[in-house]
């Protein structure tokens, strides 16, 4: 059996999980907030990318239609969502106790989950058109779909690009800034109330980045959102709170794990994501990349 | 005068006697949302159908049906909790339902406890009555045993050099039941043959790359899946576009419902099993009058042809039919209680669109298999099967007493020459 | 004004079950799930919220089912099979205690989830111990050695819920007056100064830690016994979610805060999921989004004075 498959299937599935956990990762880093209805969004853009790319598919007669409407479905879900519920609901969120930014976001996440099924309706949707219209490629005599490498090329992409966008713009900076000491960021005239929503909307359009480019590999339908959360919580804390580097190597092991034990341990694969964040979490609780915060007293 | 009082008497103790209740309240069960809704839906559109049909004719034996139906999303807790509710809150006299063999589990005890026929329709998993009796629960259709001995006997048929085989089955009892069913009777028939890769994707797991690439590495001769609803369709769909159907011969136990589904994409070639002998085409059947006006009637109203979860639900109505007016001719016109229903319902033989069943008296019910190769033609714009096989029901279903793994164990090699060719 | 409010639906509820059995099956889970939210209300005394008391639950709940299973080996009284419920709740939580107790704020919501969900896992897989996603049947135990008629169990078990849930409310509250559960409040505000002043900050959090898992194992039992079927879903995220919510929705000002939590919720949840079966999140989630923001001490703070509801933690 060649291990080097299990390795490719890791790394397939790892960047997958490094799309949906980054949003969440950032958004944390900046607002502070864990946003427990961060899979919510990965269901909708997952749904919203359906939705589009079968309407094109129909509506303008060609299936290649369906990759721009990967792309446009987080657009849509991050632009619009994003500003939206920043302002209604996580504003009255930050000066609150931390078990109560929990649960609202526990909220949002159960207004989510029947929002979707008002919206989209309860019968599962399928598009694989991606899928079929890039055809297959052989890698060690097992076929592959090229969509596959297409998901570890967007990932990279995310990666750098959004080690970019952090180190290398002005907005990037200004995010860093406020990650790093908010109160100082205020007083030098940021205009902190902005860099929330940008970022929150950041971290959903990410997030339904995600499930877009998931939904031709999956079957979409109500429940989608609830697991991809517990994952991406895993991913998180195994990387670090707030480290875009860290949710690529958090997502990278337990993807590899995982494939790694379907291949050896069956039994196993459920699991190795928790495992994985419960080690973690043991010896190094900040994350392998997280940066200790200094106790106020 | 005395005659007026007389005529009066008579008429008012033939009221009496013929006493109906207003209406039978039945409780149905089937998945209506989530990926298993593309299973449960055909199986509520046959509900419908029939109970609308009977209801204007007047009802049951004279009674209208009143359905009260019932998502069977959630998981086992939640059903247990939603049958107590059916019975509790909504009283319902009986019900009909249950498509995950985990729901089957976990409600036929608590179906019993509080005393209410229920009907499983559909649930493949042999446990529910090999490893208990039960007074108030009935099944209407076969088990995995039945799937996965016409799996095997049709396999080797097709594929009588076979030599090594794998399964993808979802993690739960139906999965675990099938695959070892099947495992067995392959064995038994064909000792030499080695098993390679046992797979177990969780149940709605919906991705199944992973373990598509190792069942293209592996490269088994044959693959067997008791997949169903939406995974099925998606794992169909992600193993077509990496070739496992070109690897592989796949064997689809419970592949007759998706067919219409998959449409023109699913290749030629794939084993396709029926959980029964439901089949619109079915070759004996097809042009029986009762069979045809129900598969038009279904396509007129939904657009579709019924599918195997449409004919079992119409077996568990017409079982339910035949069970009631079995027991007012025992009663003599009264109105039966539960107890007299449910004893109405053992060794019911009953016709159904596509065969007969008959209901055992350890209340499992036995019917013939269908197995076929799918093939696409330019008459249906899915596909249709083709090389059909049909297997009576005493060669497909273990005896009364006998658990199914045992039975399928005691299985030879010379089985296969009782069985023809398909054609 | 509370306290005759609360003693009237105390009333109303013992009554009740007697005329619609249903609602007693539905009261004896609410019931169940208030036990394991007054766990997580005490920790959130301490400033602790727990994202993981599923594990508690489900283990518990899971302990009742294995018991059962072997008749010869295993217990078929259900006053035992409950204490087992309490007694794993407490040894799990003291064992799990010994590494969360170290960890504050987000860390340890999510060391929490992180065992829970591991636990989730391991039923989940192990398809021939603990019958996997399929669960395992938990038949009708004996009652003092008394074989009953199922329904007759339902309504003693409901009863004897109600009698568990006030004696360990009672218990508690008297709990919460003792110098460590004072303690508990002042947690959150300086661990080091109380260490100073000679309070063992740590063992008072694992002590606080291992009774609210002994409350959730418990919790755990009863359910089991109610709904006659265990599954891993009871260890689920979500479930530990709901135990935070129902804490909060009830309060954690005072003890039955989180009892009236559990009730309002679970009779949200079973009504309109019969009549809005898609919309019944929704619904849950819009209230709880309510109370944060209008009434943030919870429905026991609301029935209360208002001028209480200023103070914030």
């Amino acid at each position: 059996m060649n291990p080097l498959l299990a390795l490719f299937d890791g790394l397939v599935y790892g960047s997958l999980l490094f799309l949906v956990a980054v949003g969440l990762t950032l958004v944390f880093g900046v607002l502070r907030i864990l946003n427990v209805a961060h899979g919510s969004f990965y269901a909708l853009g997952a749904y919203t990318a359906v939705i589009l790319g079968l309407w094109a598919e129909r509506a303008l007669g060609s299936g290649w239609l369906s990759f721009p409407a990967l792309l446009l479905a987080p657009v849509l879900v991050g632009g619009i969502l994003g500003p939206l519920i920043e302002r209604l609901v996580l504003r009255w969120a930050y000066v609150r106790p931390e078990v109560l930014q929990l649960l609202i976001t526990f909220s949002l996440f159960l207004v989510l989950e029947d929002l979707q099924k008002l919206v989209f309706g309860v019968q599962p949707y399928f598009l694989d058109r991606p899928l079929q219209l890039l055809g297959a490629v052989e890698i060690g005599g097992v076929p592959y779909t090229r969509y596959q490498f297409l998901l570890v090329l967007v990932a990279l992409l995310v990666l750098f690009g959004l080690r970019f966008l952090l180190r290398a713009t002005p907005m990037g900076k200004i995010l860093v800034a406020v990650v790093a000491d908010r109160e100082m960021a205020q007083a030098l005239g940021v205009n902190v109330g902005r860099v929330y929503a940008v970022a929150f909307s950041l971290g959903v359009g990410l997030a339904a980045l995600g499930g877009a480019l998931a939904s031709p590999t999956v079957t979409i339908a109500p429940g989608l959102g609830a697991e991809v959360i517990v994952l991406s919580f895993a991913v998180v804390a195994v990387g670090g709170l707030g480290q875009v580097e860290g949710a690529a190597l958090g997502a990278l092991l337990i993807g590899l794990g995982r494939s790694l034990a379907v291949y050896w341990l069956p039994e196993l694969d459920v699991l190795v994501p928790y495992l994985v964040m419960v080690l973690v979490l043991l010896f190094r609780p900040v994350g392998l990349f997280g940066t200790v915060e200094v106790r106020r007293l | 005068m005395r005659t007026i009082w007389g005529i009066a008497l008579v008429a008012l103790v033939s009221v009496a006697l013929a006493q109906r209740p207003a209406e039978i309240r039945l409780g149905i069960v089937t998945f209506l949302s989530g990926p298993a809704s593309v299973f449960g839906i055909p199986a509520k559109n046959a509900a419908d159908l029939l109970i609308d049909q009977w209801n204007r004719a007047g009802g049951v034996s004279g009674v209208r049906i009143r359905p009260i139906v019932v998502d069977e999303a959630g998981g086992a807790e939640r059903q247990v909790a939603e049958f107590r509710r059916l019975v509790l809150d909504e009283k319902v006299d009986l019900v009909i339902g249950y498509i995950s063999s985990a729901d089957c589990l976990a409600v036929a005890p608590v179906a019993e406890e509080l005393r209410v026929p229920t009907i499983l329709f559909d649930c493949g998993t042999p446990q529910i009555f090999e490893e208990r009796r039960y007074t108030y629960v009935f099944r209407t259709a076969a088990h995995a045993a039945l799937d996965s001995v016409a799996a095997a006997l049709y396999v080797l048929k097709i594929n009588p050099d076979l030599k090594t085989i794998a399964g993808i089955n979802q993690d739960y009892a139906w999965g675990r039941d099938s695959w070892e069913l099947f495992k067995a009777a392959i064995i038994a028939l064909k000792p030499d043959v080695r098993v390679v890769a046992e797979l177990w994707p969780r149940l709605y797991a919906g991705e199944y790359s992973t373990e598509i690439s190792r069942l293209l590495a592996l490269r088994p001769d044959v693959v067997h899946s008791s997949l169903w609803g939406g995974d099925l369709v998606s794992f169909v769909r992600q193993g077509l576009g990496r070739g496992l159907f070109g690897r592989s011969r796949v064997v689809l136990t419970a592949g007759e419902h998706m067919l219409q589904e998959l449409g023109r994409t699913l290749p030629s070639g794939v084993i396709i099993g029926a959980r029964g002998d439901h089949w619109f085409l079915h070759p004996r059947t097809k042009d029986d009058p009762a069979h045809k006006a129900f598969v038009e009637e279904y396509r007129r109203r939904f657009g579709r042809y019924p599918v195997y979860p449409s004919y079992h639900m119409s077996q568990a109505l017409l079982a339910m039919r035949s069970a009631y007016e079995r027991a007012l001719r025992d009663t003599g016109g009264r109105w039966p209680t539960r107890e007299e229903f449910a004893r109405a319902m053992v060794g019911l033989e009953i016709k159904t669109f596509t065969g007969t069943v008959r209901i055992r008296e350890d209340h499992q019910a036995v019917e013939d298999a269908l197995y076929g190769t799918t093939a696409q033609t330019p008459q249906y714009p899915f596909a249709i099967l083709e090389r059909m096989l049909l297997l009576p029901k005493d060669l497909v279903m273990p005896p009364v007493g006998v658990k199914s793994l045992d039975w399928v164990r005691t299985l030879r090699p010379e089985v296969l020459r009782q069985v023809p060719d398909p054609r | 004004m509370r306290w005759p409010l609360l003693l009237l639906a105390l009333l109303v509820l013992g009554i009740l079950p007697l005329f619609l059995p249903w609602l007693g099956f539905v009261f004896t889970l609410a019931l169940a799930k208030g036990l394991a939210a007054l766990g997580i209300a005490l920790l959130l005394r301490a400033g602790l919220v727990s994202f993981g008391h599923g594990l508690f639950f489900g283990a518990g709940a899971y302990a009742v089912a294995f018991a059962l299973r072997e008749p010869g080996r295993g217990s078929q009284e259900a006053t035992l099979l409950l204490l087992l419920a309490l007694v794993v709740g407490l040894v799990l939580g003291f064992l799990v205690g010994l590494f969360v107790s170290r960890y504050r704020g987000i860390f340890f919501a999510m060391l929490n989830l992180a065992f829970s969900m591991v636990f989730f896992a391991l039923l989940a897989k192990f398809y021939h111990w603990t019958g996997g996603t399929d669960g395992l049947r938990v038949p009708t135990p004996t009652v003092m050695g008394l074989v009953l008629e199922r329904n007759v169990f339902g309504e003693v078990l409901f009863y004897a819920s109600l009698a568990l849930v006030i004696g360990l409310s009672l218990l508690l509250h008297t709990f919460l007056e003792t110098p460590v559960g004072k303690a508990l409040g002042a947690i959150q505000t300086n661990e080091v100064r109380l260490e100073y002043l000679g309070i063992p900050v740590q063992r008072v959090i694992l002590l606080t830690y291992l009774l609210s898992a002994g409350l959730a194992g418990l919790g755990g039992g009863l359910t089991a016994l109610a709904v006659g079927h265990v599954v891993p879903e009871l260890a689920y995220w979500v479930a530990s979610g709901e135990f935070v919510y129902i804490a909060i929705l009830g309060g954690i000002g005072a003890v039955p805060g989180p009892l009236l939590g559990a009730l309002v919720y679970e009779l949200i949840r079973t009504f309109a999921f019969k009549y809005l079966a898609y919309s019944w999140q929704l619904l849950l989630g819009t209230t709880m989004l309510l109370v944060i923001f209008f009434a943030p001490g919870g429905i026991w703070m609301l029935l209360g004075e208002r001028r209480q509801r200023v103070a914030s933690k």
